[in-house]
Protein backbone atom coordinates (compact mmCIF):
# COMPACT_ATOMS: atom_id res chain seq x y z
CA UNK A 1 0.00 0.00 0.00
CA UNK A 2 1.03 3.29 -0.45
CA UNK A 3 2.37 5.30 2.14
CA UNK A 4 0.24 8.51 3.60
CA UNK A 5 3.53 10.19 4.27
CA UNK A 6 6.98 9.90 2.74
CA UNK A 7 9.95 12.25 3.56
CA UNK A 8 12.90 12.24 1.96
CA UNK A 9 16.03 14.18 3.51
CA UNK A 10 13.54 16.59 4.91
CA UNK A 11 15.72 19.76 6.57
CA UNK A 12 14.93 22.31 8.62
CA UNK A 13 16.58 24.51 10.50
CA UNK A 14 15.91 27.77 12.67
CA UNK A 15 17.61 31.26 12.10
CA UNK A 16 18.66 33.45 15.11
CA UNK A 17 19.46 36.71 13.98
CA UNK A 18 20.17 40.18 16.27
CA UNK A 19 18.47 43.59 15.75
CA UNK A 20 20.67 44.32 12.58
CA UNK A 21 19.34 40.79 10.97
CA UNK A 22 23.01 39.41 11.46
CA UNK A 23 22.42 35.84 11.89
CA UNK A 24 23.84 34.64 15.20
CA UNK A 25 22.78 30.95 14.86
CA UNK A 26 21.43 28.34 13.57
CA UNK A 27 19.54 24.92 15.00
CA UNK A 28 19.45 22.51 12.29
CA UNK A 29 15.53 21.19 14.18
CA UNK A 30 15.16 18.48 11.26
CA UNK A 31 18.31 17.04 9.97
CA UNK A 32 17.96 15.14 7.10
CA UNK A 33 15.07 12.63 8.27
CA UNK A 34 13.94 9.68 5.92
CA UNK A 35 10.84 8.19 6.92
CA UNK A 36 7.70 5.89 5.90
CA UNK A 37 3.43 6.35 7.02
CA UNK A 38 2.02 3.39 5.96
CA UNK A 39 -1.75 4.50 5.70
CA UNK A 40 -4.15 3.02 8.81
CA UNK A 41 -1.32 2.82 10.83
CA UNK A 42 -1.25 3.77 14.35
CA UNK A 43 2.35 5.71 14.85
CA UNK A 44 4.08 7.59 18.13
CA UNK A 45 6.62 9.83 17.71
CA UNK A 46 8.85 10.33 20.92
CA UNK A 47 11.89 12.53 21.80
CA UNK A 48 13.03 14.31 24.59
CA UNK A 49 12.12 18.69 24.42
CA UNK A 50 14.00 20.11 21.85
CA UNK A 51 14.65 17.03 19.73
CA UNK A 52 13.15 18.18 16.45
CA UNK A 53 9.88 16.32 17.20
CA UNK A 54 6.89 18.90 16.64
CA UNK A 55 9.02 20.68 14.05
CA UNK A 56 8.90 17.45 11.93
CA UNK A 57 5.20 17.17 12.61
CA UNK A 58 4.24 20.29 11.23
CA UNK A 59 5.68 19.06 8.35
CA UNK A 60 3.15 16.73 8.02
CA UNK A 61 -0.13 19.01 6.98
CA UNK A 62 2.46 21.74 5.19
CA UNK A 63 2.65 24.00 8.79
CA UNK A 64 6.12 24.34 7.46
CA UNK A 65 7.77 23.26 4.41
CA UNK A 66 11.40 21.51 4.08
CA UNK A 67 14.39 23.93 3.73
CA UNK A 68 15.89 20.57 1.66
CA UNK A 69 14.18 17.39 0.56
CA UNK A 70 10.50 16.51 -0.18
CA UNK A 71 7.54 15.63 1.87
CA UNK A 72 5.56 13.88 0.02
CA UNK A 73 1.53 13.57 1.94
CA UNK A 74 -0.79 10.97 0.07
CA UNK A 75 1.39 11.35 -3.18
CA UNK A 76 1.57 15.20 -3.14
CA UNK A 77 4.48 17.12 -2.29
CA UNK A 78 4.07 19.90 0.25
CA UNK A 79 6.39 22.60 -1.54
CA UNK A 80 4.29 22.96 -4.36
CA UNK A 81 1.82 25.71 -3.87
CA UNK A 82 -1.10 24.43 -5.67
CA UNK A 83 -1.22 21.60 -2.78
CA UNK A 84 -1.29 22.91 0.14
CA UNK A 85 -5.24 23.04 0.74
CA UNK A 86 -5.09 19.26 -0.33
CA UNK A 87 -2.46 18.34 1.63
CA UNK A 88 -4.32 20.32 4.55
CA UNK A 89 -7.53 18.18 4.04
CA UNK A 90 -5.48 15.11 4.07
CA UNK A 91 -3.53 15.43 7.68
CA UNK A 92 -5.42 17.26 10.37
CA UNK A 93 -3.22 18.54 13.74
CA UNK A 94 -4.25 18.90 16.72
CA UNK A 95 -2.04 20.78 19.27
CA UNK A 96 -1.55 20.39 23.04
CA UNK A 97 -3.53 23.39 24.27
CA UNK A 98 -7.44 23.02 23.73
CA UNK A 99 -8.37 26.67 24.48
CA UNK A 100 -5.84 28.03 21.67
CA UNK A 101 -8.20 25.39 19.10
CA UNK A 102 -11.84 26.49 19.90
CA UNK A 103 -13.00 29.31 18.71
CA UNK A 104 -16.88 29.23 18.47
CA UNK A 105 -19.48 29.94 21.07
CA UNK A 106 -21.48 26.25 20.33
CA UNK A 107 -20.01 22.95 20.41
CA UNK A 108 -21.32 22.18 16.72
CA UNK A 109 -20.50 25.65 15.38
CA UNK A 110 -16.78 24.76 16.05
CA UNK A 111 -16.96 21.33 14.43
CA UNK A 112 -18.88 22.33 11.59
CA UNK A 113 -16.47 25.21 10.96
CA UNK A 114 -13.98 23.63 8.84
CA UNK A 115 -15.71 21.76 6.22
CA UNK A 116 -17.71 25.47 6.07
CA UNK A 117 -14.28 26.74 5.31
CA UNK A 118 -13.72 24.03 2.75
CA UNK A 119 -16.93 25.09 0.73
CA UNK A 120 -18.61 21.45 1.77
CA UNK A 121 -22.75 22.10 0.91
CA UNK A 122 -24.42 23.10 4.16
CA UNK A 123 -26.57 19.53 4.81
CA UNK A 124 -23.30 17.70 4.16
CA UNK A 125 -21.63 20.06 7.57
CA UNK A 126 -23.93 18.88 9.34
CA UNK A 127 -23.87 15.11 8.55
CA UNK A 128 -20.61 15.60 9.05
CA UNK A 129 -20.94 17.42 12.13
CA UNK A 130 -22.67 14.78 13.52
CA UNK A 131 -20.94 12.05 12.85
CA UNK A 132 -17.43 13.53 13.93
CA UNK A 133 -19.44 14.25 17.51
CA UNK A 134 -20.19 10.78 17.61
CA UNK A 135 -17.21 9.40 16.97
CA UNK A 136 -15.38 10.99 19.80
CA UNK A 137 -18.56 10.80 22.51
CA UNK A 138 -18.92 14.51 22.15
CA UNK A 139 -22.46 14.45 20.63
CA UNK A 140 -24.48 14.77 23.65
CA UNK A 141 -22.54 17.98 24.24
CA UNK A 142 -23.34 19.61 20.54
CA UNK A 143 -24.95 22.39 22.01
CA UNK A 144 -22.83 23.23 24.64
CA UNK A 145 -20.68 26.19 25.12
CA UNK A 146 -16.92 24.78 24.67
CA UNK A 147 -16.08 27.20 27.96
CA UNK A 148 -18.34 24.46 30.16
CA UNK A 149 -16.27 21.64 29.19
CA UNK A 150 -13.45 19.77 30.75
CA UNK A 151 -10.15 19.82 29.43
CA UNK A 152 -10.79 16.10 28.01
CA UNK A 153 -13.78 17.04 26.70
CA UNK A 154 -12.39 19.90 24.46
CA UNK A 155 -9.65 18.34 23.45
CA UNK A 156 -12.18 15.62 21.83
CA UNK A 157 -14.23 18.65 20.20
CA UNK A 158 -10.83 19.84 18.34
CA UNK A 159 -10.45 16.33 17.59
CA UNK A 160 -13.88 16.12 15.96
CA UNK A 161 -13.20 19.87 14.18
CA UNK A 162 -10.39 17.80 12.57
CA UNK A 163 -12.15 14.70 11.66
CA UNK A 164 -14.72 16.56 9.88
CA UNK A 165 -12.72 17.77 7.65
CA UNK A 166 -12.45 14.15 6.79
CA UNK A 167 -8.52 13.33 6.53
CA UNK A 168 -6.98 10.25 6.21
CA UNK A 169 -4.20 11.02 8.94
CA UNK A 170 -4.87 13.11 11.97
CA UNK A 171 -1.44 14.32 14.04
CA UNK A 172 -1.77 14.64 17.16
CA UNK A 173 1.33 16.79 19.13
CA UNK A 174 0.90 16.15 22.85
CA UNK A 175 -2.42 16.19 23.22
CA UNK A 176 -2.88 14.77 26.57
CA UNK A 177 0.09 17.16 28.18
CA UNK A 178 -2.35 19.12 29.98
CA UNK A 179 -5.16 16.79 31.06
CA UNK A 180 -5.92 14.74 34.17
CA UNK A 181 -6.49 11.04 33.88
CA UNK A 182 -10.04 10.89 33.20
CA UNK A 183 -9.34 13.28 30.40
CA UNK A 184 -6.01 11.83 28.52
CA UNK A 185 -8.41 8.33 29.27
CA UNK A 186 -10.92 9.82 26.83
CA UNK A 187 -8.71 11.39 24.21
CA UNK A 188 -6.92 8.32 23.84
CA UNK A 189 -9.70 6.12 23.35
CA UNK A 190 -11.16 8.05 21.57
CA UNK A 191 -8.22 8.58 19.22
CA UNK A 192 -8.01 4.68 19.03
CA UNK A 193 -11.44 4.13 18.13
CA UNK A 194 -11.02 6.35 15.02
CA UNK A 195 -8.08 4.20 14.00
CA UNK A 196 -9.66 1.01 14.47
CA UNK A 197 -12.90 2.01 13.53
CA UNK A 198 -12.54 5.05 10.49
CA UNK A 199 -9.25 3.79 9.57
CA UNK A 200 -7.37 6.90 9.97
CA UNK A 201 -4.00 7.11 10.44
CA UNK A 202 -2.95 8.70 13.39
CA UNK A 203 0.23 10.23 14.33
CA UNK A 204 0.90 10.91 18.19
CA UNK A 205 3.16 13.13 19.38
CA UNK A 206 3.60 12.40 23.28
CA UNK A 207 5.57 12.34 26.31
CA UNK A 208 3.80 9.57 28.15
CA UNK A 209 5.36 6.30 27.30
CA UNK A 210 2.35 3.98 28.13
CA UNK A 211 0.64 6.13 25.65
CA UNK A 212 2.10 4.12 23.21
CA UNK A 213 2.27 0.75 23.74
CA UNK A 214 -0.60 0.14 21.16
CA UNK A 215 1.04 1.66 18.55
CA UNK A 216 2.25 -0.17 15.47
CA UNK A 217 5.52 1.73 15.02
CA UNK A 218 7.31 4.15 17.17
CA UNK A 219 9.59 6.12 16.09
CA UNK A 220 12.74 8.17 18.84
CA UNK A 221 13.93 11.43 17.57
CA UNK A 222 17.37 13.10 19.20
CA UNK A 223 18.94 16.38 17.55
CA UNK A 224 16.22 16.48 14.94
CA UNK A 225 17.16 12.71 13.35
CA UNK A 226 15.08 9.55 13.85
CA UNK A 227 17.52 7.58 15.87
CA UNK A 228 15.08 4.70 16.66
CA UNK A 229 12.24 3.15 14.87
CA UNK A 230 10.31 -0.31 15.71
CA UNK A 231 7.34 -1.76 17.68
CA UNK A 232 6.85 -0.45 21.30
CA UNK A 233 8.18 -4.15 22.17
CA UNK A 234 11.34 -3.96 20.14
CA UNK A 235 11.67 0.32 21.65
CA UNK A 236 10.51 -0.49 25.03
CA UNK A 237 13.24 -3.10 25.42
CA UNK A 238 16.03 -0.52 25.25
CA UNK A 239 15.92 0.77 28.68
CA UNK A 240 19.55 2.48 29.16
CA UNK A 241 19.31 3.70 25.89
CA UNK A 242 16.03 5.29 25.64
CA UNK A 243 16.76 6.85 29.63
CA UNK A 244 20.05 8.30 27.91
CA UNK A 245 17.24 10.25 25.30
CA UNK A 246 15.99 11.82 28.05
CA UNK A 247 13.24 9.48 27.77
CA UNK A 248 11.56 6.50 29.59
CA UNK A 249 9.60 3.37 29.54
CA UNK A 250 6.31 2.45 30.72
CA UNK A 251 5.92 1.86 34.44
CA UNK A 252 5.44 -1.94 33.88
CA UNK A 253 8.16 -2.04 31.72
CA UNK A 254 10.18 -0.50 33.93
CA UNK A 255 8.99 -2.92 37.03
CA UNK A 256 9.63 -5.64 34.76
CA UNK A 257 13.58 -4.32 34.35
CA UNK A 258 13.78 -3.91 37.80
CA UNK A 259 12.62 -7.58 38.76
CA UNK A 260 14.95 -8.60 36.10
CA UNK A 261 18.04 -7.08 37.72
CA UNK A 262 16.90 -8.56 40.72
CA UNK A 263 17.64 -12.21 39.54
CA UNK A 264 13.88 -12.93 38.28
CA UNK A 265 13.59 -14.31 34.40
CA UNK A 266 11.13 -12.56 33.19
CA UNK A 267 10.93 -12.45 29.35
CA UNK A 268 11.58 -9.11 27.09
CA UNK A 269 9.57 -6.90 25.56
CA UNK A 270 6.76 -6.52 29.00
CA UNK A 271 4.90 -3.79 27.97
CA UNK A 272 1.35 -3.73 30.07
CA UNK A 273 0.49 -4.70 33.44
CA UNK A 274 -1.66 -7.52 32.16
CA UNK A 275 1.59 -8.88 30.34
CA UNK A 276 3.50 -8.41 33.40
CA UNK A 277 0.94 -9.94 35.66
CA UNK A 278 0.56 -12.86 32.91
CA UNK A 279 4.68 -13.66 33.02
CA UNK A 280 4.83 -13.64 36.99
CA UNK A 281 1.90 -16.27 36.97
CA UNK A 282 3.92 -18.39 34.37
CA UNK A 283 6.66 -18.34 36.40
CA UNK A 284 5.23 -20.30 39.45
CA UNK B 1 5.43 27.98 61.55
CA UNK B 2 2.68 26.76 59.15
CA UNK B 3 -0.45 27.54 57.35
CA UNK B 4 -4.03 26.79 58.71
CA UNK B 5 -6.73 26.58 56.50
CA UNK B 6 -9.85 27.04 58.53
CA UNK B 7 -13.58 26.68 57.15
CA UNK B 8 -13.15 28.77 53.58
CA UNK B 9 -15.47 28.52 51.24
CA UNK B 10 -15.57 30.79 48.07
CA UNK B 11 -18.28 31.54 46.18
CA UNK B 12 -17.91 33.32 42.25
CA UNK B 13 -20.30 34.90 39.88
CA UNK B 14 -22.41 35.87 42.86
CA UNK B 15 -23.91 39.00 40.97
CA UNK B 16 -24.58 36.81 37.85
CA UNK B 17 -27.36 34.99 39.18
CA UNK B 18 -25.63 31.43 38.81
CA UNK B 19 -22.75 31.58 41.41
CA UNK B 20 -20.50 28.42 41.62
CA UNK B 21 -19.23 27.34 44.89
CA UNK B 22 -15.75 26.57 44.08
CA UNK B 23 -14.69 25.79 47.51
CA UNK B 24 -16.81 24.24 49.75
CA UNK B 25 -15.71 23.97 53.70
CA UNK B 26 -12.21 23.53 52.95
CA UNK B 27 -9.63 22.68 56.18
CA UNK B 28 -6.52 21.86 55.48
CA UNK B 29 -3.62 22.01 58.40
CA UNK B 30 0.53 22.43 56.68
CA UNK B 31 2.94 22.06 58.68
CA UNK B 32 6.48 23.36 58.03
CA UNK B 33 8.90 21.34 55.85
CA UNK B 34 5.58 19.28 54.36
CA UNK B 35 5.76 17.75 50.56
CA UNK B 36 2.04 17.83 49.48
CA UNK B 37 0.42 16.98 46.75
CA UNK B 38 -2.66 17.98 45.57
CA UNK B 39 -4.57 16.11 43.44
CA UNK B 40 -8.15 16.33 41.49
CA UNK B 41 -9.69 16.59 38.09
CA UNK B 42 -9.99 19.70 35.83
CA UNK B 43 -12.40 22.04 37.81
CA UNK B 44 -11.97 20.57 41.35
CA UNK B 45 -11.02 23.34 42.83
CA UNK B 46 -6.99 23.14 43.08
CA UNK B 47 -5.71 26.47 41.50
CA UNK B 48 -8.90 28.00 43.38
CA UNK B 49 -7.67 26.59 46.85
CA UNK B 50 -3.93 27.22 46.02
CA UNK B 51 -4.49 30.93 44.70
CA UNK B 52 -6.44 31.00 48.52
CA UNK B 53 -2.96 30.70 50.29
CA UNK B 54 -1.39 32.98 49.40
CA UNK B 55 -4.35 36.02 49.48
CA UNK B 56 -4.96 36.49 45.26
CA UNK B 57 -8.50 35.42 46.06
CA UNK B 58 -10.55 35.99 49.46
CA UNK B 59 -12.54 33.38 50.59
CA UNK B 60 -16.68 34.05 51.05
CA UNK B 61 -16.61 32.60 54.35
CA UNK B 62 -13.85 31.13 56.61
CA UNK B 63 -10.01 32.28 57.45
CA UNK B 64 -6.30 31.54 56.45
CA UNK B 65 -3.54 31.52 59.02
CA UNK B 66 -0.28 32.17 58.30
CA UNK B 67 2.48 31.68 61.39
CA UNK B 68 -0.32 32.29 63.53
CA UNK B 69 -1.65 35.50 62.26
CA UNK B 70 -5.03 35.64 60.48
CA UNK B 71 -4.39 36.63 56.95
CA UNK B 72 -7.59 38.53 56.81
CA UNK B 73 -7.38 41.00 59.75
CA UNK B 74 -7.70 44.25 59.22
CA UNK B 75 -4.34 45.79 58.58
CA UNK B 76 -2.55 42.41 57.47
CA UNK B 77 0.41 42.69 55.34
CA UNK B 78 -0.85 40.84 52.13
CA UNK B 79 2.62 41.74 50.52
CA UNK B 80 4.38 39.82 52.74
CA UNK B 81 2.26 36.71 52.58
CA UNK B 82 2.54 36.46 49.13
CA UNK B 83 6.14 37.35 49.05
CA UNK B 84 6.15 34.11 51.63
CA UNK B 85 4.06 31.97 49.77
CA UNK B 86 5.78 31.81 46.32
CA UNK B 87 3.40 30.65 43.63
CA UNK B 88 4.68 29.09 40.31
CA UNK B 89 1.91 28.95 37.93
CA UNK B 90 1.18 26.50 35.35
CA UNK B 91 3.38 27.10 32.30
CA UNK B 92 5.32 29.81 34.04
CA UNK B 93 8.06 30.47 31.46
CA UNK B 94 5.59 32.27 29.46
CA UNK B 95 5.79 34.64 32.37
CA UNK B 96 8.95 35.20 31.43
CA UNK B 97 9.97 38.72 29.69
CA UNK B 98 13.39 40.19 30.71
CA UNK B 99 15.86 40.42 28.30
CA UNK B 100 18.08 38.06 30.83
CA UNK B 101 17.73 35.37 32.70
CA UNK B 102 19.34 36.77 35.10
CA UNK B 103 17.60 40.30 34.96
CA UNK B 104 14.09 38.45 34.71
CA UNK B 105 15.18 36.32 38.27
CA UNK B 106 16.21 39.60 39.55
CA UNK B 107 13.22 41.40 39.11
CA UNK B 108 11.00 39.99 42.08
CA UNK B 109 13.80 40.89 45.05
CA UNK B 110 13.80 44.20 43.18
CA UNK B 111 10.23 44.86 44.08
CA UNK B 112 10.61 43.77 47.65
CA UNK B 113 12.75 47.38 47.53
CA UNK B 114 15.97 45.47 48.08
CA UNK B 115 19.40 46.38 47.16
CA UNK B 116 21.04 45.69 43.47
CA UNK B 117 23.62 43.37 45.16
CA UNK B 118 21.16 42.11 47.27
CA UNK B 119 18.72 41.27 44.48
CA UNK B 120 21.88 39.76 42.47
CA UNK B 121 23.21 37.31 45.28
CA UNK B 122 19.31 36.27 46.02
CA UNK B 123 19.21 35.73 42.34
CA UNK B 124 22.34 33.79 41.76
CA UNK B 125 21.12 31.72 45.12
CA UNK B 126 18.07 31.16 43.22
CA UNK B 127 19.00 29.80 40.23
CA UNK B 128 22.29 27.68 41.46
CA UNK B 129 19.01 25.88 44.10
CA UNK B 130 17.21 24.85 40.78
CA UNK B 131 20.40 23.63 39.09
CA UNK B 132 20.28 26.14 36.33
CA UNK B 133 23.14 25.94 34.10
CA UNK B 134 25.50 28.37 35.25
CA UNK B 135 26.66 29.54 31.80
CA UNK B 136 23.23 30.16 30.51
CA UNK B 137 22.68 32.83 33.33
CA UNK B 138 22.92 35.40 30.69
CA UNK B 139 21.27 34.35 27.66
CA UNK B 140 17.60 35.89 26.66
CA UNK B 141 15.21 33.28 28.35
CA UNK B 142 14.04 32.66 24.56
CA UNK B 143 16.55 30.92 23.93
CA UNK B 144 15.90 27.98 26.50
CA UNK B 145 14.81 24.70 26.06
CA UNK B 146 11.14 23.71 28.00
CA UNK B 147 12.66 22.91 30.61
CA UNK B 148 15.56 25.37 31.25
CA UNK B 149 12.92 27.88 31.18
CA UNK B 150 10.31 26.18 33.35
CA UNK B 151 13.16 26.39 35.64
CA UNK B 152 14.25 29.74 35.54
CA UNK B 153 10.85 30.72 35.84
CA UNK B 154 10.72 28.73 39.42
CA UNK B 155 14.19 30.71 40.49
CA UNK B 156 12.53 33.80 40.32
CA UNK B 157 9.87 32.97 42.55
CA UNK B 158 12.68 31.20 44.88
CA UNK B 159 14.38 34.80 44.75
CA UNK B 160 11.52 36.23 46.75
CA UNK B 161 12.62 33.69 49.63
CA UNK B 162 9.40 31.91 50.29
CA UNK B 163 8.87 29.64 53.24
CA UNK B 164 6.20 27.80 51.16
CA UNK B 165 6.50 27.14 47.84
CA UNK B 166 3.61 26.20 45.55
CA UNK B 167 3.92 24.87 42.15
CA UNK B 168 0.88 24.05 39.79
CA UNK B 169 1.64 21.23 37.55
CA UNK B 170 5.60 22.45 37.15
CA UNK B 171 5.84 19.53 34.94
CA UNK B 172 3.70 19.57 32.30
CA UNK B 173 5.09 19.01 28.91
CA UNK B 174 8.48 18.28 30.00
CA UNK B 175 10.43 15.18 28.54
CA UNK B 176 10.22 12.37 31.26
CA UNK B 177 14.03 13.13 32.03
CA UNK B 178 12.98 17.08 32.85
CA UNK B 179 10.27 15.34 34.70
CA UNK B 180 12.58 13.98 37.09
CA UNK B 181 14.50 16.47 36.84
CA UNK B 182 12.55 19.11 38.33
CA UNK B 183 11.14 17.30 40.96
CA UNK B 184 14.23 16.44 42.08
CA UNK B 185 15.03 19.82 42.87
CA UNK B 186 11.88 20.49 44.35
CA UNK B 187 12.36 17.66 46.41
CA UNK B 188 15.61 18.52 47.66
CA UNK B 189 14.35 22.16 48.21
CA UNK B 190 11.97 20.31 50.54
CA UNK B 191 15.14 18.41 52.28
CA UNK B 192 17.80 21.09 52.56
CA UNK B 193 15.68 24.35 52.92
CA UNK B 194 12.73 23.37 54.61
CA UNK B 195 10.86 24.28 52.13
CA UNK B 196 7.04 23.59 52.56
CA UNK B 197 5.84 22.82 49.18
CA UNK B 198 2.52 22.09 47.92
CA UNK B 199 2.29 19.95 43.89
CA UNK B 200 -0.39 20.42 42.08
CA UNK B 201 -0.05 17.53 39.70
CA UNK B 202 -2.08 15.07 37.46
CA UNK B 203 0.62 12.64 37.25
CA UNK B 204 -0.38 9.80 40.12
CA UNK B 205 2.98 8.27 39.37
CA UNK B 206 5.12 11.49 40.25
CA UNK B 207 2.88 12.39 43.64
CA UNK B 208 3.42 8.51 44.59
CA UNK B 209 6.93 8.68 44.09
CA UNK B 210 7.60 12.74 45.67
CA UNK B 211 5.00 13.30 47.97
CA UNK B 212 4.80 12.82 51.35
CA UNK B 213 0.91 13.35 51.70
CA UNK B 214 -1.73 14.01 49.16
CA UNK B 215 -4.96 16.13 49.66
CA UNK B 216 -7.43 14.85 47.25
CA UNK B 217 -9.65 17.74 46.31
CA UNK B 218 -13.25 16.74 44.25
CA UNK B 219 -15.85 19.31 43.49
CA UNK B 220 -14.60 21.88 45.80
CA UNK B 221 -14.34 19.84 48.95
CA UNK B 222 -11.76 18.31 50.36
CA UNK B 223 -12.24 14.27 49.16
CA UNK B 224 -8.98 12.25 51.30
CA UNK B 225 -5.83 13.51 52.82
CA UNK B 226 -3.55 11.13 53.98
CA UNK B 227 -0.15 9.43 52.91
CA UNK B 228 -0.18 8.53 49.52
CA UNK B 229 -0.08 4.19 50.38
CA UNK B 230 -3.27 5.46 52.07
CA UNK B 231 -5.14 7.55 49.66
CA UNK B 232 -4.07 5.14 46.67
CA UNK B 233 -5.78 2.19 48.62
CA UNK B 234 -8.79 4.13 47.44
CA UNK B 235 -8.49 3.64 44.08
CA UNK B 236 -11.77 2.62 42.93
CA UNK B 237 -13.01 5.86 44.63
CA UNK B 238 -10.04 7.95 42.51
CA UNK B 239 -11.38 6.54 39.48
CA UNK B 240 -14.72 7.65 40.11
CA UNK B 241 -13.85 10.99 40.47
CA UNK B 242 -11.75 11.02 37.49
CA UNK B 243 -8.74 10.59 38.83
CA UNK B 244 -6.43 6.91 39.52
CA UNK B 245 -3.55 4.73 41.36
CA UNK B 246 -0.45 4.61 40.02
CA UNK B 247 -0.22 1.82 37.30
CA UNK B 248 1.96 -0.17 39.56
CA UNK B 249 -0.56 0.04 42.30
CA UNK B 250 -2.87 -1.91 39.95
CA UNK B 251 -0.16 -4.75 39.10
CA UNK B 252 0.01 -5.21 42.78
CA UNK B 253 -3.98 -5.94 43.02
CA UNK B 254 -3.72 -8.21 39.76
CA UNK B 255 -1.09 -9.83 41.54
CA UNK B 256 -3.10 -10.36 44.19
CA UNK B 257 -5.90 -11.45 42.87
CA UNK B 258 -3.81 -13.85 40.58
CA UNK B 259 -2.49 -15.23 44.25
CA UNK B 260 0.14 -14.18 44.38
CA UNK B 261 1.08 -13.04 48.46
CA UNK B 262 1.69 -9.43 47.62
CA UNK B 263 0.93 -6.49 49.38
CA UNK B 264 -1.45 -4.03 47.29
CA UNK B 265 -0.67 -0.59 48.93
CA UNK B 266 2.49 -0.48 47.15
CA UNK B 267 2.88 2.97 44.76
CA UNK B 268 6.61 3.17 43.69
CA UNK B 269 8.44 1.07 41.07
CA UNK B 270 11.21 0.09 43.37
CA UNK B 271 8.76 -0.55 46.28
CA UNK B 272 6.93 -3.29 43.74
CA UNK B 273 10.41 -4.91 42.77
CA UNK B 274 11.27 -5.55 46.35
CA UNK B 275 7.34 -6.83 47.35
CA UNK B 276 7.34 -9.04 44.52
CA UNK B 277 10.80 -10.25 45.11
CA UNK B 278 9.83 -11.09 48.38
CA UNK B 279 6.66 -12.55 47.21
CA UNK B 280 8.17 -14.69 45.01
CA UNK B 281 10.95 -16.13 47.00
CA UNK B 282 8.89 -17.23 49.95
Amino acid sequence: MMDIIRTKDVVYEYIRRDDEGAVTGITTAVDHVSLGIKQGDFIAILGHNGSGKSTLAKHFNAILTPEEGTVWVDGMDTLEEKNVWNVRQTAGMVFQNPDNQIIAPVVEEDVGFGPENMGVPTEEIWKRVEESLKAVGMYEFRKHSPNNLSGGQKQRVSIAGVLAMKPKCIVLDEPTAMLDPQGRREVLKAVHELNKLEGVTVILITHYMEEVTDADKVFVMDSGKVVMQGTPKQIFTLVDELKELRLDVPQPTLLAWELKKRGIPLPDGILTGEELVQAIKDLK
Amino acid sequence: MSLIVDHISYIYGKDTGTPIEALKDVSLSIPDGQFIGIIGHTGSGKSTLMQHLNGLEKASSGTIYFNGEDVYEKGYNLKNLRSKVGLVFQYPEHQLFAETVFADVCYGPKNLGLSKSDCELRAYDALRKVGFPEDLIFTSPFELSGGQKRRAAIAGVLAMKPEVLILDEPTAGLDPKGRDEILTQIKKLQKEENMTILLVSHSMEDVAEYVDRIVVLNEGKIFLDNTPKEVFRHYKELEEIGLSAPQVTYIMHDLADAGLNVRCDVTTVSEAADEIVRALSR
